[in-house]
């Protein structure tokens, strides 16, 4: 399940990003915080909660909460097929770590993306929010969005539901 | 020598604070009048093995402040002093100091010095009130007894002449050690010509060889072989054997080890425990000698007080007493001509010691027999984190569905095998419930730790309301959960602290009434089936219905012409904000506190309930479950999810007619449960699921209990009953109105606790929104 993790070696000064794909764009999650890939399977629904949150599921013993990326992205939600993923990440929040899981369409590779390969994300003005965008950058001329996960779990995804 | 002490920080810490509820208890238990030995004993450890381990980790604050209790305490062990009323406060008061300085120090906060040092003020005023008045005297005698052993002997005792004069330091913890060094050689020296004459004195010789490493222990080798002193005539030869060079001197080592004789009515159990806390840290042996060697004895003491008496100079001057090993160490390597000489003398003089002993087989007192006798008071117990334990909780949850998952497929399995493999698995079943059992109970503490503050928080009470109580503990052994013992305290807090201020009586009040001035305040806990009754009484007023409706109807809580019983009226106390005493006091009275007990109580899945008895006394119990990690459930069905709602809230389950509904207001629901008009709550409504049944006939209505409120919950369908791990849902994401949290049902799926009071006020809210 995991062995993606481990086909490609760290150059120096580089940071291993697992990138998956959503809507038909490459997102890069830093590597650090990927604790497993595992199939989608059914979860049980949390009552009065935002539409993203699909549900928790039992990871090993623990209640983890799902994520639907593309619904928190806005982007328009699609039929889960082969393909589609949670990905575990560990986020940290001001209070404590949390797991959750992250649906995306399918997970593609793990790159390292050097220093001088990254860029500031561009400023879309208020329209756009790309707050939870860490930066871009060219992998194989492709462009990879580097997600920020912290921030998207402190920019409501989680903090926000506490309020309820 | 770069050992980081830092790791043992935690461990210190713990046990401090442990070993301080300990002293806390002691004191509580001493008898001002007769003061039993072994409580001071305790408590005078306590302080020294706090000030011990604080100057190893470099606490200064705490070494210091520790040490001027110690040097009190050890006034009181001696019986030098008697323990006072006022004394007793101080002592607890420094607890309290020792404990917030302590926490300080574990969470890097400022110390609050000033108080601090007000108490180590009060301390050593309580010590030199002692050294005015019935230390001088003795001073001067010591003095004259001074000068008589040095004419006795014709031995001029030059070297302990200035240790008297040396302290000029202003510090007084310096005066003080000034003052027990003057002492210490006086009183070794006069009684050793008598001695000879004191049959029933015994001689011990006794080998001390401490490790290196004793001083990192908080162990001073100089107290030791001055308490020596105080038990009998010592006699004392240091070996200097393994004392290195000085500049390969590491002052924080100890190199010297010492040859000691003592003399007096002193049994070998007084000896050892003055070694006590070298136990391990050093080679002991102790050995009586049958004949008593006078002669050499006498000289031998005076050789080797100056030697003690060098020790204290030394340690005088540095004023600072965790300097003590290395001050002795330097004492040991500067004067290298008196070193020279007192070491030929005491070669001369301490031959018969060095000579074969006469009893070889009494020297095997072995240090194993030692140490087991010490560690008779160990409980056989080991330290293991909550996490840990939680973790083991979890595989072992995680096991219990595996289990689960091989059972249904064994239902379903066929062939020869397939009755072994349900006979294997049913074994399984058993050895997993008692393997859950046992993890469970492993979480299991028993109450006497939350009853444990109780002794000192009513004895304050009682002092400053001017009242008398006794307090009695009863059930102390009764286990539950840690969780819950953790949420307990408060709520026992505010009962304890009630019952003191509002229900016992002052003393000449209880008197007119024909009570015993002392009144009396029971805690007690039991198991009781699945769960654990703690109950709080008291021997007061108890509550007045009369006048409690009174004020509610004053308050408007209840209407004019409300009737309510008794028990209802008591129940009222329960509300918020409500409050019968006249005044407010710092202790209580400002009407929060009942309804957070009844609410803390509520949220773990508990009760309370009042038994009053007008003029004689109320009663407060507490029903709770014994853990919190595991509940009785029972699943229920709403459209494709399963719920579990917890057992204990559930009244009743019940099909209700076409027709018996009615309508409030054209919106909420109420049917006709036994005469009472209970609301319905629709939980697909509230959960926002699609159900299966739309018409009330169709489902099922579950009569639940929440927040004191009957509410009738309508559902699809009852699944089975079963006991589920409680996980929660706020360690990954967050509170969740209704839910409680979740469980791991037998296919691995996760399903939903409800929370009744809080889907009861989410539904509430809903309504009033519409």
């Amino acid at each position: 399940m995991n062995q993606v993790a481990t086909t490609t070696e760290p150059s120096h000064g580089a940071e291993q990003f697992l990138t998956f794909v959503l809507g038909g764009e490459e997102y890069g999650v830093t590597i650090l915080q990927v604790q497993g890939i595992q199939g989608w399977d059914r979860c049980t629904p949390i009552p009065n909660t935002p539409d993203y949150i699909l549900g928790v599921i039992n990871l090993r013993g623990a209640i983890v909460p799902i994520v639907d990326l593309r619904r928190r992205f806005g982007m328009p939600a699609a039929e889960f097929g082969p393909t589609t993923v949670v990905i575990v990440v560990r986020v940290a929040t001001e209070r404590s770590e949390r797991t959750l899981g992250l649906v995306v369409d399918a997970v593609s590779e793990v790159c390292n993306v050097n220093a001088e390969e990254r860029q500031p994300a561009p400023d879309f003005g208020a329209g756009i929010k790309t707050d939870f965008v860490k930066g871009l950058a060219t992998v194989d001329k492709r462009m990879v969005i580097l997600l920020d996960i912290d921030r998207l779990v402190s920019e409501g995804l989680l903090g926000e539901l506490s309020v309820h | 020598m770069t050992l980081d002490l830092t790791q043992f920080h935690d461990a210190f810490f713990e046990e401090s604070f442990e070993a301080l509820d300990s002293m806390e208890a002691a004191l509580l238990k001493l008898d001002l009048g007769a003061p039993d030995a072994e409580l001071v004993n305790t408590i005078f450890r306590v302080a020294h093995s706090i000030k011990g381990g604080s100057a190893t980790f470099g606490f200064s604050e705490i070494a210091s402040f520790t040490h001027s209790l110690e040097t009190l305490l050890d006034e009181l062990r001696s019986n030098k002093l008697q323990v006072t009323s006022p004394m007793l406060d101080l002592l607890l008061k420094s607890v309290d100091a020792m404990r917030d300085m302590l926490r300080a120090v574990q969470n890097k906060t400022p110390i609050d010095s000033q108080r601090v040092a007000d108490l180590q003020f009060d301390t050593e005023a309580i010590l030199a009130q002692r050294t005015t008045t019935a230390g001088v005297v003795p001073a001067a005698v010591t003095a004259a007894a001074a000068q008589q052993g040095a004419n006795a002997t014709a031995t001029t005792n030059g070297a302990s002449a200035p240790v008297v004069t040396a302290p000029t330091a202003s510090s007084p913890s310096a005066a003080q050690d000034a003052g027990a060094s003057a002492s210490a050689p006086a009183v070794a020296a006069p009684p050793a010509p008598p001695a000879a004459s004191v049959p029933s004195s015994r001689q011990w010789k006794i080998s001390f060889r401490p490790y290196p490493e004793l001083f990192a222990r908080g162990n001073d080798p100089l107290r030791m072989l001055r308490e020596l002193a105080e038990l009998g005539t010592l006699g004392v030869e240091a070996s200097f054997d393994s004392l290195p060079a000085f500049d390969a001197l590491n002052p924080e080592k100890c190199f010297l080890s010492w040859s000691l004789e003592l003399s007096g009515s002193v049994d070998e159990a007084a000896i050892r425990e003055v070694f006590d806390w070298a136990e391990g840290d050093c080679e002991l042996e102790i050995v009586e000698v049958a004949a008593p060697v006078a002669a050499a004895a006498v000289d031998d003491d005076i050789v080797n007080h100056d030697l003690i008496a060098e020790f204290d100079a030394m340690m005088a001057a540095d004023a600072a007493p965790k300097y003590a090993p290395v001050a002795a160490a330097a004492a040991a390597v500067n004067p290298p001509q008196e070193e020279a000489v007192n070491r030929r003398a005491a070669e001369e003089a301490t031959e018969p010691t060095i000579a074969p002993n006469p009893h070889p087989e009494t020297s095997k007192i072995s240090k194993s027999e030692a140490t087991a006798a010490s560690g008779i008071g160990d409980s056989g117990s080991i330290r293991v984190s909550v996490e840990k334990i939680d973790e083991l909780m979890n595989t072992v949850g995680e096991l219990v569905i595996t289990q689960s998952m091989l059972s249904q497929l064994g239902k379903n399995l066929e062939g020869s095998a397939s009755e072994q493999f349900r006979m294997g698995l049913a074994e399984l079943e058993r050895n997993m419930r008692e393997l859950q059992e046992s993890v469970m109970r492993v979480r299991m503490l028993p109450i006497s730790f939350v009853f444990s503050r109780f002794p000192r928080m009513v004895r304050d009470l009682a002092q400053r309301l001017g009242k008398e109580v006794n307090l009695v503990l009863t059930g102390e052994q009764t286990e539950l959960d840690k969780t819950v013992l953790e949420k307990i305290g408060d709520p026992l807090v505010h009962l304890v602290r009630n019952s003191i201020d509002h229900g016992i009586e002052k003393p000449d009040v209880r008197k007119g009434l024909g009570k015993p001035a002392v009144g009396t305040l029971k805690l007690d806990a039991q198991h009781r089936g699945g769960n654990i009754c703690v109950e709080v009484s008291d021997d007061g007023g108890g509550m007045n219905p009369a006048k409690i409706l009174a004020k509610a109807r004053s308050r408007g809580v209840i209407g004019p012409n409300d009737v309510l019983t008794d028990a209802q009226a008591c129940e009222l106390i329960f509300m918020p904000g409500f409050s019968t005493a006249e005044t407010t006091t710092d202790v209580s009275g400002r009407g929060v506190g009942l309804d957070v007990v009844r609410r803390n109580v509520k949220e773990l899945g508990g009760t309370i309930e009042i038994r009053n008895d007008v003029g004689r006394g109320a009663r407060f119990i507490i029903t709770l479950p014994l853990t919190l990690a595991i509940v009785d459930g029972q699943s229920i069905a709403v459209g494709k999810q399963n719920y579990i709602v917890p057992l204990i809230s559930i009244i009743e389950s019940l099909q209700i007619k076409q027709g018996a509904l009615n309508r409030v207001a054209g919106q909420g629901e109420v049917f006709s449960f036994r005469g009472d008009y209970v609301p319905v709550i629709r939980l697909h409504e509230v959960f926002g699921v699609e159900p299966r049944a739309h018409e009330l006939h169709q489902g099922l209505i579950v009569i639940v209990e929440g927040d004191g409120r009957r509410v009738g919950l309508f559902v699809d369908d009852l699944l089975g009953q079963q006991q589920v791990v409680i996980k929660s849902l706020e360690t990954n994401y967050g509170h969740i109105d209704g839910v409680s949290g979740a469980t791991i049902l037998g296919d691995g799926s996760v399903a939903l606790i409800l929370d009744l009071p809080g889907i009861i006020r989410r539904a509430g809210a809903g309504m009033r929104a519409n």
